[in-house]
């Protein structure tokens, strides 16, 4: 191949490159290893961290079992291994299972539209609230402390280089809920959005139509937020928002330290053009049959460069897959199903450790810890709740613990156990 | 025609909410072990939903065989040559699915106490340890979702460095032939942006970047090699032309694979970079997505990298949150913890050598589609080429054939188009990228295929304006999509 390319060596490939910008030297490396080695690696790893623990940690990564269907279908080369679908004509795969998502997400959310995902929860709140800024023509947000506060962290660091400015409302100490005198007192004519998570950060869940309510006074959006998709199969949908932006992590995607997820947003068809992220519209082939493709690609930066809505460039298709695929499975009566459980297996917790909130809470809530509870359950293979004092070192030694349908009760009863 | 293919059946296949029915279920759940509560009692009534309206009812039969066969409508690397230009699509090596799914690392949860977490942190530690000594930079870190997100990271950086000595500056430069992420990225971390043209060659030119290159330029953002997939031969005087006047180098990773192993950005003279993992480091692009995004900078931006930042106290490893200076957080927890696994799978099997072999292969088959097609396809642009080759449709366009119908018809020969109409400094630009997966058999059949459908535009140019012929899906009116936009399935009335 070299001769056909008329070069003596592969070294020549590579003339171009001034001398002054080359490596001299082999890469600091150790020499490769086999697909056993790589194996027998990792697995020393896993072994390293929590195995055969159980966890009560939630906190916006929840344990909900994955079905067997998920990740047979998203192993299957034809979707592992193709790429953002832009030739409709041989993705169609990859674009009618986005168009199911979109469909599926705005069913959940009674959203209008929905885009093919975002990065994850944190970063579609974000880009929800830039949206909600461009909608608006104002600068200001207004958040709730009891949304995730990791969230607000990375919504702080966008904000930040946007001359926006990000100012945060409280909770009621008692209800755990977001605290409506606090909010219509920081409420002004500059607030492009007011931001509620529901169930919040403590489990509680919110008064999504009474928030809704005060944002509209001063002429400003509500941006709903979620971390717990599973609660959607019960709970009210988020319709009195003006976009709901979330994490889809509960639907089968693995916890997997902190990520890959995927999240969403969606919103009113008035707003779809100020939404970011990449969109698949139904059309028809020359043939006249139905198809899909990428769509309204003007808000996009690889059409629009420096005029586009966000930088994103692909979305997470193959999360989003787990989640599609995730979502059918379970269909209509599964979720809602799943989401009872979830509901009685913390509600049995729940009557066992007094939670700390009196506001109704899905699959986790607040509770005041004993010392040295979580180490004392680390003894029998229990991961404790989540210790809130570094997010909210008002709240003392309470911790944040979680169940869902993979809880079982001897698990929960002893840690009811060792908080008596 | 088509040595690589040959038509075959594909199903119909409604959408999962017309092959709904009432009652059908494909899951299972345990019986529950605790008393089932009254959702009214525990929620309020008013927060309780009834049904959730429209959602598919399936059997779990019915669920896959939808999957399956919507599967087949999907072209993959796994079926054959995906050479779209800057994107790297290489064999994604199943290894690196298996030991991302070890429960022990899978399950972890990024809450779990750092004693219990040590396993997943050493893949921080060694990544960035590796990515390190292949970019020549000094701190890596792993918290970007993606490429894009990379970038951000990147100019959020050299804003809070410049801000430190007490000015952020105002622009940011950019080259006419960079990603459309780029100029994206620039305003959104609050600066303007001006674009800088291409000079004949298609590089950076070095008297314009001089002149405008002043005390309100932050940096200027640049891609190496180029998206022409040409070396930027003048970049260490460029990044010394910006030093000079105290702004920066940021580097577009997306090309690092015609550089891993040979050439290391912080030796010409970058500041700070990002890396796509599932370009360069083979984690599988997933029609879109999961990606990394990590992001590698000089001693002088470490401070200012996301938080929380790795550290090792006492030989154990620990999560950093006390970092004064730290643009903050970009992403919620640590990162694609997932697509960081298979990443340094990938860097482990090959290995330093691995490594540098793969930029060969990648630059030798880049360079062999090259020697092969010059006849047929002008390069508008003949400078000598690594990782891509970036041809224009002009001689074919003369018969009123363009780029994105060659790259259609390439379908019917059984290969992913090329990556179409990019870069922007090339009129019509057909832009191949073969990565070092490829053979030489796979090689020449898409050579022959090119040089067929040149032959073709010549002698039957309808058969190529009318392409792909042999898909389930004929051409796909987009323009219909965009006009009366229809983004969800409805019930039809």
């Amino acid at each position: 191949m070299l001769a056909a390319c008329g070069l003596g060596s592969a070294e020549e490939l590579f003339s171009e490159i001034p001398s002054e910008a080359r490596l001299h030297r082999p890469l600091n490396l150790p020499a490769g290893i086999s697909e056993y080695e790589i194996a027998d690696f990792f697995k020393g790893l896993a072994e390293k961290n929590a195995a055969a623990y159980t966890s009560f940690l939630g906190a916006g990564v929840y344990n909900h079992y994955r079905p067997v269907l998920v990740d047979t279908v998203i192993s299957r080369g034809e979707f592992l291994t193709s790429y953002t679908p832009y030739q409709a004509e041989i993705s169609q795969g990859t674009l009618t299972s986005i168009f199911e998502f979109q469909t599926m997400i705005c069913q959940l959310t009674g959203m209008d539209v929905a885009n093919a995902s975002m990065y994850d929860g944190s970063t579609a709140m974000t880009e929800a609230a830039l949206m909600a800024m461009r909608i608006t023509g104002r600068q200001r947000v207004l958040v709730a402390r009891s949304v995730h506060p990791e969230y607000r962290e990375v919504l702080r660091t966008y904000a930040r280089n946007q001359a926006g400015k990000v100012d945060e409302f409280g909770y009621d100490v008692d209800s755990g809920q977001i605290d409506l005198a606090d909010l219509e007192s920081r409420l002004d004519d500059k607030t492009a959005c007011v931001i509620i998570q529901s169930p919040n950060f403590f489990g509680i869940v919110e008064d999504v139509r009474k928030a809704a309510a005060v944002a509209r006074t001063a002429g400003s959006l509500l941006l709903f937020t979620f971390a717990e998709a599973v609660s959607l199969g019960i709970l009210e949908p988020p319709d009195d928002a003006d976009i709901a932006a979330g994490e889809l992590q509960s639907f089968a995607i693995s916890p997997s330290y902190g990520g890959p997820y995927a999240g969403i947003i969606a919103t009113k068809e008035k707003y779809v053009r100020q939404m970011p992220g990449r969109l698949v519209g139904q059309t028809l082939d020359t043939n006249g049959n139905r198809a899909f493709c990428l769509t309204l690609a003007t808000r996009e930066q690889h059409i629009r460069r420096e005029k586009a809505t966000s930088n994103i460039c692909t979305n997470q298709a193959l999360i989003a897959l787990m989640a599609t695929v995730f979502m059918e499975t379970y269909g209509k009566q599964g979720l809602r199903e799943l989401a009872m459980q979830n509901l009685s297996k913390a509600h049995y917790l729940g009557s066992r450790i007094e939670p700390r909130f009196t506001g109704p809470y899905f699959n986790e809530f607040v509770a005041r810890a004993p010392g040295g509870v979580n180490q004392r359950l680390l003894d029998r293979r229990i991961i404790g709740g989540l210790p809130l004092r570094p997010f909210y070192p008002e709240l003392g030694d309470a911790m944040l613990l979680c169940a869902t349908e993979m809880t079982k009760r001897r698990d929960m009863d002893a840690v009811a156990d060792a908080f008596a | 025609m088509t040595k690589a293919v040959r038509p075959h059946i594909t199903r119909n296949e409604p959408l999962a909410f017309e092959r709904s029915s009432p009652g059908k279920i494909g899951y299972q759940l345990p019986a529950l072990d605790v008393p089932e509560v009254d959702p009214a009692a525990a929620l309020g009534a008013a927060n309780v939903r009834q049904t959730i309206e429209g959602f598919p009812e399936l059997s779990e039969v019915e669920v896959i065989r939808h999957f399956t066969r919507l599967s087949t409508w999907n072209y993959a690397i796994d079926l054959g040559m995906y050479p779209l230009g800057s994107c790297t699509m290489k064999y994604n090596p199943r290894i690196n699915e298996a030991v991302a799914r070890l429960e022990g690392l899978a399950w972890s949860h990024p809450y779990q106490p750092e004693a219990l977490s040590q396993g997943a942190m050493e893949v921080f530690a060694r990544l960035e340890a590796a990515l390190r000594e292949i970019t020549g930079l000094d701190a890596v870190t792993l918290q970007p979702a993606a490429g894009a997100h990379g970038e951000l990271t990147g100019i959020l950086l050299i804003r809070a460095l410049l801000e430190s000595r007490g000015n952020p500056r105002k622009r940011i430069l950019v080259p006419d032939s960079a990603h459309g992420t780029n100029p994206a990225t620039a305003v959104i971390a609050g600066y303007s942006l001006l674009n800088i043209a291409s000079n004949e060659h298609g590089m950076i030119d070095l008297e314009q970047l001089n002149r405008l290159a002043d005390e309100d330029v932050a940096a200027l953002m640049v891609t190496n090699p180029n998206t022409l997939g040409v070396f930027e031969e003048n970049i260490v005087r460029a990044a010394e032309i910006l030093h000079a006047k105290g702004a920066m180098v940021y580097m577009d990773g997306a090309n690092m694979n015609a550089l891993a192993g040979i050439a290391r950005p912080g030796d010409f003279g970058v500041d700070v970079m990002h890396l796509n993992l599932h370009k360069t480091f083979s984690t599988p692009h997933g029609g879109g997505g999961p990606g990394g995004g990590p992001v590698a900078v000089r001693r002088n931006l470490e401070p200012f990298l996301p938080t929380p930042r790795l550290a090792r106290v006492n030989d154990a490893l620990s999560w950093d949150y006390d970092r004064p200076h730290s643009i903050g957080r970009v992403k919620a927890f640590y990162g694609n913890f997932g697509v960081l696994v298979r990443a340094l799978a990938y860097i482990l099997a090959h290995g330093g050598p691995g490594l540098r072999n793969a930029t060969v292969d990648a630059v030798m088959n880049a360079n062999y589609i090259r020697h092969k097609l010059q006849p047929y396809f002008d390069l508008p642009y003949d400078r000598p080429n690594m990782h891509e080759v970036v041809f224009s449709d002009m001689r074919q366009a003369a018969k009123g054939v363009h780029t994105a119908d060659i790259a259609k018809r390439l379908i019917d020969y059984g290969f992913h188009p090329y990556t179409v109409s990019f870069p922007l400094i090339v009129h019509g630009a057909m832009m191949i990228e073969p990565t070092e997966t490829e053979s030489k058999q796979e090689l020449d059949l898409f050579i022959d295929a090119m040089i067929s459908i040149a032959k073709e535009v010549e002698e039957t140019p309808d058969v190529v304006l009318k392409a792909p012929h042999s898909t389930r899906t004929s051409r796909v009116d987009e323009v219909m999509a965009a006009r009366k936009p229809i983004l969800r399935w409805r019930p039809s009335e």
